[in-house]
């Protein structure tokens, strides 16, 4: 786009008869969609008791009655610290997180022997700690917004974030596997009170940094050199960034031998790349870097090509590497179009049915229909997330909403796809979903960066200017609509 | 920077777009076949995780869940074992479900539409879902005793009650153990399975409901009533003889020693007394086919929809067309099939008047609290009327007179009045005889049981064995019910 910058915001006729009247910020309609979703999370807890403990009383709504309590407390915030933020993200995610609660509650209830298990009807094992990451998430969330006033704030701590990102990333890396291993990817610092996921963060701190390096490069990134097929290629010397951005994803996959923050980092930023730039090239570059980066990690590991033809035949090894997938495709199948139920399927005897492959065990107890709607939520969550770069004035708000918004879009296309058996399965986080702190609190965090975004860009001109930020770094623009 | 945003978004809806095409492929599409693939035991599992009901012989179950604890939670047990598996039949994950297992399946697991509001109250209340109860009409003495007496014969032992129709003893050996087809490994079901398979004595034959048998002379039963329904008594002279030649044919029909019925005419309860076979074969080539097949058919010969309520193989008259054919089969031979309850059948008919009724093996069904009866079996139900009263008496002088002074001494019991009638039954060329007995016992003029006893090739005195097996058989019944 090649609108010229103009100095100010567009200007907004002044209302007749002096008193005017605030459009309205929907946050009521937030509050109504929050205590909705809390309902359906609730419903999902009764039912998963009445199949699991055969009687489900106050003790299936104690656990959800404590989530909406906590998402409520994170509406409040947003009344206070981002009245005009979009009001159906919050909600998604608070349907998200409630049903990833209530579903790994009930993952401790069917694993747990059938005496034992009313013991665990008030609070699960994984499921109460998943609620306690909540609460942390929540806290998290709302010291983002009530910190991050401006998000323009965050492009000038750019290079300190990319900085810690960085450090973040590489931690695991270093440290030795007994220190940051599980299941053969070294993506965790252990520490003796738990574990935590570093990636999770520095995704969010490199998604900053490359909004705000890319709004800096975006002119040299769009000077044209070679004409190709009718797309415009960038001049070599300015190949620099992306090629960086690739080996050091390699070197993540090669060091923490996972491949879907690898995968993440490097597709987020190509995405940005062409937001940015609005050159196709970089989208056929980063696509070319992508096969060749692939190709040359799957001759050399032999993980990845495991891998790959667990995907192509998972019934070569029904009981060894094939199992998993294997039974995530039986969870799905067998909960065909209406699912069994909560708690009626055999989500616990998928493994690792709490983390990567929460989606299969959603799927067989809510079936396709159930699993369809939950991914829509995703999907309205990523398009809300892209709507908001689309209104908000500020080219480094534009990059972050739509880089912010594509990883978490891009996030769930690789792991429910992976368990579904449309792709190769690489190991990540289900967003909202999956059990772990790091994850959640890192997602909420997005949440939060989101609204804090589209709250600048939803709030009228003229109502009480956002808060001092750097003004230097608001690159505006004309919205087209 | 605003288009190639609206790119991204499309991007990012084909993407999910792929998602759902997919998810439609594996959950709608390819749905069924993962639900039933063979790897996949999430239907196994649930359905393993109810506690089956039992399925009882009076207060003791001969078949019961007993709770593994494992993933396959509750796992089938027999305790009676062989005894009752040809009855109760095996619930097995491999080789499928038979028997009473098969047939009050949906009271055991507790999907029987009846047990609907116990299912919900279930729910509601948190009790442990549980299925309903079958109890059968079986003697546990009587079946013991069958089951011992039989020993590793070949054969069948059938008992019921001719009044009410219920069975009370349905034996069949060898037998088969049904625990280890119940077995949830997978490795050790197959095992049995092909040990059995294999075994050349069939132990998973029911021999007494499913298989049928040449009668023998127990057949001459049938052809003594169709004479006596034709204006007969049990005085009428019929010719007899050391021999007899029917016409059209030079296979000569002789009797089994040349001491019974030599002399050219006997009496029709003589020549059953007995077992004249010139005498009989001569009667029913007089009668004539339709009439023997008419009587055959009365008793429950070819009726192939007989369930107790497990399925009943059809006995057969067979081809009867020509007089060489009518004389064979007259003297149960040539092409006449029988089960063991269909001669079981016959006797209890005798002793009951003449009226036949329908046999059954379930006395009751019951809710999972023992409290709720939720079905209760049809006693007395007449089937046919065979016999008027007098013919039938006739008849049963006939046949008390064959245990008395006749072929069926064995069968005698102090006290009470016996009726019989046995058999020795040629079946494949160079192979040993069938031995038979079928009989009643009457106690203070009320028929108390019937029976029927086969021993598959046993040889000489196969129905002599027979009938000792079916004295104590009856004995025994006595003993429990008075």
């Amino acid at each position: 786009m090649t609108a010229a910058p103009i100095t100010g915001p567009p200007p907004t006729p002044p209302a007749a008869g002096g008193r005017r009247r605030l459009p309205p910020n929907r946050r009521n309609s937030e509050l109504l969609l929050m205590l909705f979703a809390g309902l359906l999370v609730a419903w999902f807890a009764v039912g998963a008791h009445f199949a699991l403990l055969q009687s489900a009383g106050a003790a299936a709504l104690v656990m959800p009655a404590m989530f909406v309590f906590l998402a409520v407390g994170g509406h409040a915030t947003v009344r206070y610290f981002a009245p005009y933020a979009d009001p159906v993200i919050l909600p998604c995610v608070t349907f998200l997180n409630g049903l990833g609660v209530v579903f790994i509650a009930r993952l401790d209830l069917g694993d747990a022997d059938p005496e034992e298990r009313q013991t665990l009807a008030t609070f699960g094992d994984y499921g109460f700690r998943q609620l306690l990451w909540t609460l942390v998430a929540v806290v998290a969330f709302v010291l983002v917004l009530a910190l991050v006033r401006d998000h323009r704030t965050l492009s000038t701590y750019a290079y300190t974030l990319a900085l810690i990102g960085i450090v973040l990333v590489a931690i695991p890396a270093v440290l030795p596997y007994s220190l940051s291993g599980s299941g053969g990817s070294k993506l965790w610092i252990h520490t003796p009170v738990g574990s935590i996921q570093p990636g999770e963060f520095a995704k969010l701190l490199l998604l900053s940094f490359f909004a705000y390096y890319l709004v800096r490069k975006r002119e040299v990134l769009s000077l044209a050199s070679k004409r190709v097929l009718g797309i415009d290629f960038p001049r070599g010397r300015d190949l620099g960034p992306v090629i960086v951005v690739w080996v050091a994803s390699l070197l993540v996959l090669v060091f923490e031998r996972d491949l879907g923050t690898s995968l993440m980092y490097f597709g987020s930023f190509v995405a940005m790349t062409y937001i940015a730039t609005e050159r196709t090239s970089w989208l056929l570059i980063g696509l070319g870097l992508f096969l060749g980066g692939a190709l040359l990690a799957y001759s050399l590991f032999s993980h990845l090509q495991i891998r790959v033809s667990v995907w192509l035949d998972p019934f070569q090894d029904p009981d060894g590497i094939g199992y998993q997938p294997i039974q995530a495709l039986f969870g799905l199948g067998t909960g065909g179009l209406f699912g069994t139920g909560p708690g009626v399927g055999a989500a616990d005897t998928i493994p690792v049915g709490h983390s990567d492959y929460i989606a299969a065990g959603i799927g067989e107890e809510i079936g396709l229909f159930g699993l369809s709607a939950v991914l829509v939520l995703y999907l309205v969550i990523v398009e809300r997330g892209i709507r908001t770069a689309l209104l908000v004035r500020d080219s480094f708000g534009k990059l972050l909403a739509a880089g912010l918004a594509f990883s978490l879009g891009l996030q769930v296309f690789v792991i429910v796809g992976g368990v579904s058996k449309l792709i190769p399965l690489t190991g990540l986080t289900t967003p909202f979903l999956s059990y772990g702190g790091s994850s959640l609190v890192a997602n909420w965090i997005l949440a939060a960066l989101l609204l804090r975004i589209s709250d600048a860009a939803r709030r009228p001109a003229d109502s009480s200017p956002p808060p001092a930020g750097r003004l230097s770094m608001a690159q505006t623009e004309v919205v087209r609509l | 920077m605003n288009a190639p945003l609206r790119r991204v978004s499309v991007a990012v809806m084909v993407l999910f777009g792929l998602l759902f095409l997919n998810l439609n492929y594996v959950q709608f599409l390819q749905g069924d076949y993962y639900r039933n693939h063979e790897l996949n035991n999430r239907v196994l599992v649930q359905e393993y995780q109810r506690q089956r009901g039992n399925i009882r012989v009076a207060r003791d179950a001969v078949a019961t869940s007993k709770d593994t604890g494992g993933e396959l939670r509750f796992t089938r047990t027999y305790p009676e074992g062989p005894e009752y598996a040809h009855v109760v039949g095996h619930k097995s994950i491999y080789y499928g479900d038979t028997g009473i297992e098969a047939e009050y399946d949906d009271v055991l697991s507790g999907e029987d539409p009846r047990l609907f509001v116990r299912r919900f109250t279930d729910i509601i209340t948190g009790r442990r879902p549980v299925g309903g109860d079958v109890v059968l009409t079986l003697s546990e003495k009587a079946q013991k005793t069958a089951f011992r007496e039989l020993g590793d014969n070949r054969g069948a032992v059938v008992a019921l009650d001719p009044v009410t129709g219920a069975l009370l003893t349905a034996v069949s050996t060898p037998s088969y153990d049904p625990n280890g087809l119940a077995s949830h490994s997978s490795k050790a079901a197959k095992k049995t399975w092909n040990k059995y398979l294999k075994d050349s004595d069939k132990p998973m034959l029911n021999r007494a409901l499913g298989e049928h048998y040449p009668p023998g002379s127990t057949f001459k039963t049938i052809v003594a009533a169709a004479a006596l329904k034709s204006g007969y008594s049990p005085a009428t002279m019929i010719p007899s003889g050391p021999s007899y030649t029917p016409e059209q044919t030079t296979r000569t029909i002789t009797n089994a020693h040349p001491s019974i019925c030599p002399e050219s005419q006997v009496t029709l309860e003589d020549a059953l007394r007995e077992s004249c076979n010139t005498g009989f074969a001569q009667l029913g080539v007089e009668l004539g086919a339709n009439q023997v097949k008419d009587m055959a058919r009365e008793f429950g010969f070819e009726d192939e929809d007989l369930r107790i309520p497990l399925p009943v193989a059809a006995s057969r008259t067979g081809e009867m067309s020509d007089v060489p054919t009518v004389a064979q089969s007259s003297i149960g031979q040539r092409d006449v099939r029988m089960t063991p309850l269909q001669g079981a059948m016959i006797a209890a008919t005798v002793a009951n008047d003449g009226v036949r009724v329908q046999p059954h093996l379930v006395k009751e069904v019951r809710g999972p609290d023992l409290a709720d009866i939720l079905e209760t079996a049809k006693e007395r139900e007449e089937l046919s009327r065979p016999l008027d009263g007098g013919t039938a008496s006739a008849l049963r002088g006939m046949m008390v007179r064959v245990v008395q002074s006749g072929t069926g001494t064995a069968a005698q019991i102090n006290g009470v009045e016996v009726g019989g009638k046995t058999g020795t039954a040629q079946n494949a060329q160079g192979a040993r005889d069938h031995g038979w007995f079928i009989g009643f016992a009457v106690k203070d003029g009320q028929p108390k049981v019937a029976v029927a006893v086969f021993l598959e090739n046993f040889g000489s005195g196969g129905s002599n064995r027979a009938t000792q097996i079916a004295g104590s058989v009856m004995k025994t019944v006595l003993e429990e019910r008075g």
